[in-house]
């Protein structure tokens, strides 16, 4: 495969060498687990956590004279996550053996795609702080999973479990686009946030419903391509972004000191923060790949993708805009409130009708940091999208400051109720009275003759007066009333 | 195409089939053989022709997505020759 260098290089991706600058090179093979009912070519479970082969049919276990059917919904979620990637779908594609033996491979061959897959070429947007950088996908296809094998359970044996055997999964092959950590973790980030709207994978990387192997070279800035090598099964965000920046520094060092890079397959340790080299992956790297004879070329037609592109739902790019242009939010607002689908339907619920930047605001850094904090999702929410609505219609229309706003958040998210009648029935409406304010004003100027002697030099000191009536008001006094009440009583 | 000695013992180490090297010689004469054979497809000018994937014209039967198998775990282990708890024992294999 001829790579095309479709970035320009950047200086601030670039990594510092003894010698003069480096420029990192990423391309991912993500491994996505179809969401379906059963697997790719057998009618058994694809749930997880089942005791062992019970999830298994002879199919699964390559019994002699078994013969693989595909399921028709896999074929669907593939394209759907074509059109998701805004991808070339393939009318014809087919099926082919790659070979290889590992006790968790029955068959001793997995069915995947080798030349015509499902899926061509695509891209993902991703947002770098101001930029929006693309990456091209070069290909999507559907192949099975392999069992599990467990190691610690016996001395010297190996435990089998074929409960994964045969479920589908999406390879879905990046182009070597990415030049960071940073934007490799983002890439997988946005890559999870595409499929789980789709409702194709559901993103699990704790599962193990999704993985990464991260293909990463090193090269002079703008320079030729260096040798590359694969870090296979990473099963996190973060540890992609660990064994990217260990494994660039590697290469580098070996470079600087005048070595060479083998191409050659590495395991990522979590614990030690290392990529170690697989030895014994190397030999099986010649997988004789034909087409499969049992399967026929898998084929449909324009009518079948074009059902399917009207069942899509709106897909995280395009609800970013939409958010900007109808609820007038920032750019940054509208990323953070499209990570979720569930998350950009609440807020679509609290903000319609409603000012939508102070609705995001709310979201953002009041409801979703305690949504955090309890470690709860938007669906465990115990204060609906209404109630949080009705909140920020209390603080928009003035009946309530934002800080009694935070209060108010509290007593909804512990006793329910409607935001409004809280207010009402505990006297915490901001008084906007400008009388009742003032009367407290004099008090407390009356009361403190010594501190009014010190604002006259020290006009900074208002700030003392205006906790003073806060507190006095029990902090319901509109603290802008109160400021501009002060200023004119005490000549400053 | 020919294959030497060496890509016999590749193909044979690939495929997990255990040859002495006193059989090397005779693998690698009878595959020659059968590649010579199948070179003389080549002269055949293909040029444009799709390759045949059936002999009858049929369309990849497809499955519904619903569960219809499975649930036997003592049957997919029976013929192992070591199981526990239903799953399958082998040799150790991890780095």
């Amino acid at each position: 495969m001829t790579i095309i260098d479709t970035r320009t290089p950047h200086r601030k991706s670039f990594i510092a060498g003894a010698t003069g600058d480096w420029e990192i090179i990423i391309g991912m093979e993500v491994h996505a687990q179809v969401t379906s009912e059963s697997k790719l070519f057998s009618g058994s479970s694809t749930e997880f956590g089942r005791p062992a082969n019970s999830n298994v049919s002879f199919v699964d276990a390559a019994m002699p004279g078994m013969l693989p059917v595909i399921n028709e919904e896999c074929v669907r979620q593939a394209v759907r996550t074509g059109l998701g990637l805004k991808a070339q779908i393939n009318k014809r594609s087919i099926f082919d053996r790659k070979n290889y033996f590992y006790p968790d491979l029955p068959q001793g061959y997995q069915i995947s795609q080798y030349l015509d897959p499902i899926v061509g070429e695509g891209r993902v947007l991703l947002d770098m702080g101001e930029e929006t950088i693309e990456i091209g996908i070069e290909r999507l296809h559907l192949e099975q999973d392999a069992g599990k094998s467990i190691h610690d359970q016996h001395p010297n044996m190996s435990f089998v479990d074929l409960n994964r055997s045969g479920v589908a999964l999406m390879e879905i092959v990046s182009k070597p686009d990415l030049r960071s950590a940073d934007e490799a973790k983002a890439y997988l980030s946005k890559l999870r946030t595409i499929l789980r709207y789709l409702g194709t994978c559901d993103g699990n990387m704790e599962q193990g419903s999704m993985r990464a192997d991260v293909n990463v070279s090193v090269r002079r800035p703008g320079g030729a391509f260096g040798t590359r090598c694969e870090i296979k099964n990473v099963n996190s965000v973060r540890f992609a972004g660990q064994a990217i920046e260990y494994e660039a520094r590697r290469q580098i060092d070996i470079l600087e000191d005048g070595g060479t890079i083998d191409q050659e397959t590495r395991l990522f340790d979590p614990k030690l923060g290392e990529t170690r080299s697989m030895r014994s992956k190397e030999e099986a790297h010649d997988y004789r790949y034909f087409p499969d004879p049992d399967l026929l070329p898998l084929e449909f037609d324009d009518a079948f993708i074009a059902k399917l592109a009207e069942g899509l739902p709106e897909l995280p790019d395009e609800k970013k805009a939409r958010f900007i242009a109808e609820y007038g939010v920032t750019a940054y607002d509208a990323m953070v409130l499209t990570l979720d689908r569930a998350g950009a339907d609440f807020y679509e619920a609290m903000a319609k009708g409603r000012d939508g930047k102070l609705a995001a605001n709310w979201f953002i850094n009041e409801f979703s940091a305690r949504l955090n904090k309890e470690g709860m999702d938007v669906t465990q929410s115990p204060v609906s999208a209404e109630q949080l609505g009705g909140i920020v219609d209390l603080i928009g229309k003035g009946d309530i400051s934002g800080k009694i706003g935070k209060d108010l958040f509290e007593i909804v998210w512990a006793e329910g109720g409607d935001p409004a009648e809280i207010v009402e029935a505990r006297g915490m409406k901001q008084v906007t009275d400008l009388g009742a304010i003032e009367t407290v004003v004099d008090e407390i100027i009356a009361a403190n003759p010594d501190q009014v002697a010190k604002v006259k030099d020290k006009p900074s000191m208002i700030g003392w007066f205006v906790g003073q009536v806060m507190k006095a008001s029990g902090g319901k006094a509109n603290p802008q009333a109160v400021n501009e009440i002060l200023k004119s009583k005490l000549g400053i | 195409m020919s294959v030497d000695a060496a890509t016999v013992k590749k193909i044979a180490r690939l495929a997990r089939i255990r040859i002495t090297d006193d059989e090397v010689a005779g693998y690698e004469s009878e595959l020659n053989a059968m590649l010579g054979f199948v070179e003389q497809l080549n002269e055949v000018d293909v040029d444009g022709v799709e390759p045949m994937t059936s002999v009858t014209p049929m369309v990849l039967r497809r499955r519904e997505d619903v569960v219809t198998d499975g649930g036997y775990p003592e049957k997919i282990v029976a013929n192992a020759p070591l199981s526990e708890d239903n799953f399958f024992m082998v040799p150790k294999v991890v780095e």
